[in-house]
């Protein structure tokens, strides 16, 4: 049933990708110049010899045929190469990939370690001291965009010197023994994480807590509560597990709007990462770059949600009927 | 006080500090001293201007009407500024049609940028289009989700099934890299106006489909009730239904999602611009004057370049705060 369930969603995915990639194809071609333009202006380069990577690159068919002959080259797990950066697209992809990976995965991590107990103390105990102290840091917290709050962390730590000021790695890393590697990154993501996760305490934090109200005004709460169940089996066995529940799916949907807040903070704090290598990538307008990010981009969001899906049907028995 | 009154208070506080931030952009020319191209290449990166309200007679302090020195450029090469303290330059008040205004004098208020242009004036200018891209942004995708979302759940059918996919499809692109992608769309050298109007028009293509699935969800259940029914039965047409008896239900939703969903245009078109991808010098936006805070060094030693960021902040803040007001206010069973 699982299975069936997963090839379902797996299946209705490629429709989506189809769609995704096919919208971003044509608004890359509606930009205007390409990728040679800037080579065109080079008095030292022949016509004859932009003509000749017109052929190349394929740039001079019509759309359709550039989407299908682009399409065909992903079916073949080719993504094409860049000509900014004269290398395969796919391997520079996961050069960056790995990296962008890591700090948005640290970044929720994060997030739900700190949202997770704030949240249900501030639910369970409503309008409490820590509730409403929690409630207005929780406004300030969702109203700091993470791309200033990277700003205001770059301006610590450039005046106080306990922190990198950006980077992903120290510039003699490659020196360094294994421990040594693993904290010098280690030191580097304090920055960027910090940055994406506190927007996301607040938000999840907020969230929890109403969810955490409303499920302890619930009927069946109270009615734990007249059969004479003791208050803290309460707490832990009926409201956390029901009002967490749909958070397991915000975790997996939220994944997108971390990977673009990651892009912004990547570049402030000058890390090497998908949002950087998409940021060149859209300046020097190389497409088969862009749109080998999109395909990524998507395709790892596509997955957070499918993952999220998958654990939610482990969890809530009332979906697993359903699937 | 209690709880109702003291959250009341706050949200027209907040609203208060919105409402001056948006009259101070419609009033740019009034409020600024000087316009926000006026550059002043002899005095680059000048600190805030010191205002003055009491200075030193015989030993003594006294009291007087705010005033600022004129500054002069001590050393050129670190940039450092000291005040002349032989002249006092008194603040004017609504003369010459503009706030405040000093002769004889500059007052930089937030100090300039490295082209000697004024920061504060090109804080308020900048206004102009971060705080309207925000509400005209919100308020288009919301006239294209209410208009689609309501068709899509009263019509149903084939239609309905269209139109949802096509959300789907948008609602999983990822956001911030489709708008990247977008933003190569404005070629470089359009007016202001059209970058302006351009960035609108991204932000609505991706901002529409989510209220539009909200939308369809409440009209699907809307439909079902007996004054719909009443006005069918009544012979009302399609149109006339959705828009006499199905759009005044959703307008409270409707002007709470606005009010909550404008933040994230602000900060989408911050971001663009901070890339150097949505206004671009010399006209001025929140976003790009925090493009100039990515070097280290400038912004070690001038952290005031980043009031335009505590600016979006501020703002986004009472937007929060006025939304969340607003929805318990308008929904009966809110516990927040």
């Amino acid at each position: 049933m699982l299975v069936k369930f997963i090839t379902k969603r797996l299946l209705m995915m490629i429709p989506v990708m189809l769609g995704i990639t096919f919208i971003s194809f044509v608004i890359i071609s509606l930009a205007p110049g390409n990728i040679l333009t800037s080579l065109k202006m080079n008095p030292y380069i022949s016509q004859h010899t932009i003509a000749l990577m017109e052929q190349a690159y394929g740039l001079n068919k019509p759309l359709l045929v550039r989407y299908g002959l682009w399409l065909w080259q992903v079916l073949h797990l080719n993504l094409g190469t860049s000509i900014y950066y004269h290398a395969p697209v796919l391997s520079l992809i996961l050069s960056r990939a790995m990296n962008t990976l890591i700090l948005s995965v640290s970044a929720i991590v994060v997030s739900w370690l700190f949202a997770l107990p704030f949240g249900i103390i501030a639910g369970i105990k409503e309008q409490s001291l820590f509730d409403r102290t929690a409630g207005v840091l929780n406004y300030i917290g969702i109203s700091i965009p993470s791309f200033f709050l990277a700003f205001l962390l770059l301006l610590f730590a450039a005046k106080t010197g306990v922190l990198p000021t950006g980077g992903t790695t120290s510039p003699l890393y490659g020196l360094l023994s294994p421990a040594d590697k693993v904290y010098d990154r280690f030191i580097h993501l304090i920055m960027p994480v910090t940055a994406l996760a506190v927007p996301q305490i607040a938000s999840y934090a907020r969230l929890i807590r109403v969810n955490i109200i409303e499920v302890k005004r619930s009927e069946f709460v109270t009615a734990a509560k007249a059969r004479g169940v003791n208050s803290r089996r309460v707490v832990y066995l009926h409201i956390l597990k029901n009002a967490l529940n749909p958070f397991i799916t915000l975790a997996g949907y939220d994944f997108a709007g971390l990977l673009g807040g990651a892009a912004l903070v990547e570049t402030i704090l000058n890390l090497q990462g998908l949002g950087t290598l998409l940021l060149k990538a859209v300046m020097s307008m190389d497409v088969f770059l862009i749109m080998g990010d999109i395909l990524i981009g998507a395709g790892m969001l596509l997955l957070g949600n499918l993952i999220a899906d998958i654990v939610l049907i482990y969890i809530d028995p009332r979906i697993k009927s359903q699937a | 006080m209690p709880m109702k009154t003291r959250r009341r208070s706050i949200a027209l506080a907040a609203a208060a500090v919105l409402a001056l931030f948006y009259l101070s952009a419609i009033f740019a020319p009034v409020v600024a001293p000087y316009s926000y191209l006026t550059q002043n290449r002899s005095f680059p990166d000048e600190p805030p201007t010191a205002v003055h309200i009491t200075f030193t007679r015989d030993g003594r302090t006294v009291l007087t009407r705010p005033y600022v020195y004129r500054y002069v450029l001590a050393d050129i090469h670190s940039e450092t500024y000291t005040e002349v303290k032989t002249a006092r330059y008194p603040l004017e008040f609504f003369t010459r049609g503009k706030l405040f205004s000093v002769r004889g004098a500059p007052i930089h208020l937030l100090g300039t940028d490295a082209l000697g242009r004024d920061y504060f004036s090109r804080l308020v200018y900048g206004g102009r289009i971060s705080l309207f891209i925000g509400l005209i942004g919100a308020g288009i995708s919301f006239g294209i989700g209410i208009l689609i979302g309501t068709l899509s759940g009263y019509i149903g059918g084939i239609v309905d099934t269209g139109i949802m996919r096509l959300t789907e499809i948008i609602m999983s692109l990822p956001t911030f890299y489709l708008l990247l992608t977008l933003a190569v769309i404005i070629p470089p050298g359009v007016s202001s106006g059209t970058t302006f109007l351009l960035i609108i028009v991204i932000l609505s293509f991706i901002g529409w489909a989510g209220f539009a699935r909200v939308i369809r969800g409440m009209v699907l259940s809307l439909k079902e009730r007996d004054f719909v029914n009443a006005s069918r039965a009544y012979g009302d047409s399609t149109w006339g239904i959705i828009r006499k008896q199905l759009v005044p239900n959703l307008l409270s939703y409707t002007i709470v999602s606005i009010t909550l969903s404008i933040p994230g245009y602000i900060i989408s078109e911050s971001a663009l611009s901070m890339l150097g991808l949505g206004i671009r010098e010399p006209d001025v936006s929140w976003g790009n004057m925090l493009s100039e805070a990515t070097n280290i060094e400038a912004l070690t030693t001038r952290p005031w370049m980043l009031a335009s960021g505590i600016c979006i902040v501020v703002t986004i803040l009472c937007l929060n705060i006025v939304g969340d007001y607003l929805r318990s206010a308008l929904d009966p069973h809110d516990y927040r």
